[in-house]
């Protein structure tokens, strides 16, 4: 009897799970399909009701338009830059701090780490602005530098904390026979180390992409300059009341500067998933 | 070189103490230079700001507790800023921690397609930059947008949504769980973590799902939810990108006017950076407090394995 009722009570459960879970991902998906939909409209067709998702006819002006709209090209190439030089600092400054804090003993080393973790509960604005009055007196205002100084300054100690982690689970074993053959420390970082870890590396690498890809804040601070401008920044400019705002144009300069993320999750997926597991449960 | 020979062994010793501290402060040395520099002299800067009249290119003079007592006393947006920002912590945090655990539990029984639905979940958070913000801007447009469109074909009428101050915070709160799919990934990852052989044996018992559920799963996430949860309020404490660029300036953003949205008006449109450093170190002390609280509640209600 029991063993009947339960039988029932999976199947009725796995009909609803199916249910929410795909009415939940369409509401998930919806919004990236009109954003898609508008993206290729002609504005007459973007108020029209009832709503059209495939647009008839398809236009790649927008795209075009948008782009020339505001210098796009130059923001796009100013935000790969940032993106490339920051990721970089990152991957290298956390793997080496990281290293230090796993393999090397000094009585400095566990309140230090302590000190890497309460960094973790800093909210920012307790450093935002005398960092900004620095970084002025420093003449440093209008460039790159408050952008990027902090990836090259230990990459951020959520990255040195999930990487301390997996040195530790190397055996030292490979470190000393390393040694014997007469590498140095930093040669033992190098072939051994770095190599071991590589997929932790990979998901370091892809969240400080994605952070350096959509900062907003950063750039809105520290770029005064048009032509510094990233993409955050410049799609502000087609951001006016809803009634009279170049939605297509935005839709589509939207979409540009989407899919290259939405790319590189389906080409790196496995170290995504990797990256927010290890990070949020080591914790 | 590691030295294994015991004559001079103390003195070896020594220099084998001293190599691995000092290779140790040069590994660590970007992270060390960037703390100092970086965080804690701004840190110490900010404090001492906090009691002049400072402004951008000022460094202004000694005023004491003057910025403190006026936050405190003369300012009424200080006042909506808190509720506000209150509020979305009390709102968003739990929903988020519900919404990840519910999707994450109904998403880890074996079913089909499990792949695809992940990534219908995940890339939304991917995404997350002004290019969405604005698409939801636009989706929540009391017009033209997507959202009151669907509701109009089932007859019901939306509301002004980020234009109305009893929907906006709402509407940016439903922002920002769109882009939770991160939280569903990690809790799907503890649930995996939870050993079979324990449903395995509590099923032999006669237990039903319920009861798993209630004595085996959540007992066992509770590590993971304390630590994320904690890591959500502070981020929560901070929300600024959405009502920024969606509701500054209009009829919204009476209800969306967050603590970060004051702190950046001070600091940054009206100069006045020494009032804005005394509203930081406000909201430190705040985080302070509230994650003390929550750190001495967690031993009567996170559960680590070991135990």
């Amino acid at each position: 009897m029991i063993r009947k009722n339960n039988r029932f009570g999976e199947v009725v459960r796995k009909f609803f799970s199916y249910l929410i879970l795909i009415g939940l991902s369409a509401v998930f998906l919806l919004p990236f399909f009109w954003m898609l939909s508008t993206a290729f409209k002609t504005p007459d067709q973007i108020y029209k009701i009832p709503l059209r998702w495939i647009p008839r006819p398809a236009t790649l002006d927008n795209i075009i338009k948008g782009w020339k709209y505001v210098d796009f090209t130059r923001y796009t190439l100013n935000t790969i830059f940032i993106t490339v030089v920051g990721t970089c600092g990152t991957v290298l400054s956390s793997s080496l701090v990281a290293y230090g804090f796993a393999r090397f003993r000094s009585k400095y080393s566990e309140p230090l780490f302590m000190i890497v973790l309460a960094t973790l509960m800093l909210p920012t604005q307790v450093t935002l602005i005398p960092a900004y009055m620095m970084y002025t007196k420093l003449g440093f205002l209008d460039t790159y530098l408050p952008l990027l100084l902090p990836s090259w300054l230990g990459g951020g100690a959520f990255n040195i904390f999930l990487l301390r982690q997996f040195f530790r689970g190397i055996p030292r074993e490979l470190d000393e026979a390393a040694m014997i053959d007469g590498c140095g420390s930093l040669g033992i970082f190098v072939r051994i180390l770095l190599p071991a870890v590589k997929p932790a590396l990979t998901s370091v690498g892809i969240m400080a992409l994605i952070g350096n890809w959509n900062d907003f804040m950063g750039p809105l601070i520290y770029l005064n300059s048009e032509t510094k401008y990233t993409i955050s920044i410049g799609l502000q400019y087609f951001n006016n009341s809803y009634g009279t705002g170049k939605v297509n144009l935005l839709m589509a300069v939207s979409v540009v500067t989407v899919i290259p993320l939405i790319i590189l999750f389906f080409c790196a997926q496995k170290y995504f998933v990797q990256g927010i597991t290890v990070s949020g449960i080591k914790g | 070189m590691k030295n294994n020979r015991k004559e001079g062994g103390g003195r070896k010793r020594s220099a084998i103490v001293k190599r691995q501290n000092r290779l140790f402060f040069l590994y660590i040395s970007p992270w060390l230079i960037g703390f100092l520099g970086l965080t804690l002299f701004p840190m110490c800067y900010s404090l001492y700001l906090s009691f002049t009249d400072s402004a951008i290119g000022d460094s202004g003079m000694w005023i004491g507790m003057k910025n403190y007592l006026d936050i405190l006393s003369a300012d009424d947006k200080f006042r909506s800023a808190i509720r506000n920002t209150v509020i979305y912590v009390c709102a968003f945090v739990p929903l988020s921690m519900i919404f990840g655990i519910s999707i994450a539990m109904i998403l880890n029984q074996n079913l089909k397609g499990r792949g695809i639905f992940r990534v219908a979940f995940y890339i939304p958070s991917i995404c997350a930059g002004v290019a969405v913000t604005l698409l939801w801007g636009w989706i929540f447009s009391p017009e033209y947008g997507l959202l009151n469109y669907l509701l109009s074909l089932i007859g019901v009428q939306g509301p002004k949504w980020l234009l109305d101050p009893k929907w906006a915070m709402f509407s940016i709160v439903l922002i920002n769980l769109w882009t939770q799919g991160n939280t569903i990934i990690i809790f799907l990852a503890g649930l995996q973590d939870i050993p079979q052989s324990l449903y395995e044996s509590a099923s032999i018992d006669g237990a039903s799902w319920w009861q798993k559920t209630r004595n085996i799963t959540l007992p066992l996430l509770t590590p993971t939810l304390y630590f994320n949860m904690l890591l959500g309020m502070i981020g929560a404490f901070q929300m600024f990108n959405q009502p920024f660029l969606l509701t500054r300036g209009t009829s919204g953003e009476s209800a969306t006017y967050t603590y970060m949205m004051h702190t950046y008006n001070f600091a940054f449109r009206y100069g006045r950076t020494g009032y804005a450093c005394a509203l930081a170190w406000i909201l430190l002390l705040a985080i302070f407090a509230v994650t003390f609280v929550v750190q001495k509640s967690s031993k009567g209600w996170v559960h680590y394995m070991d135990e």
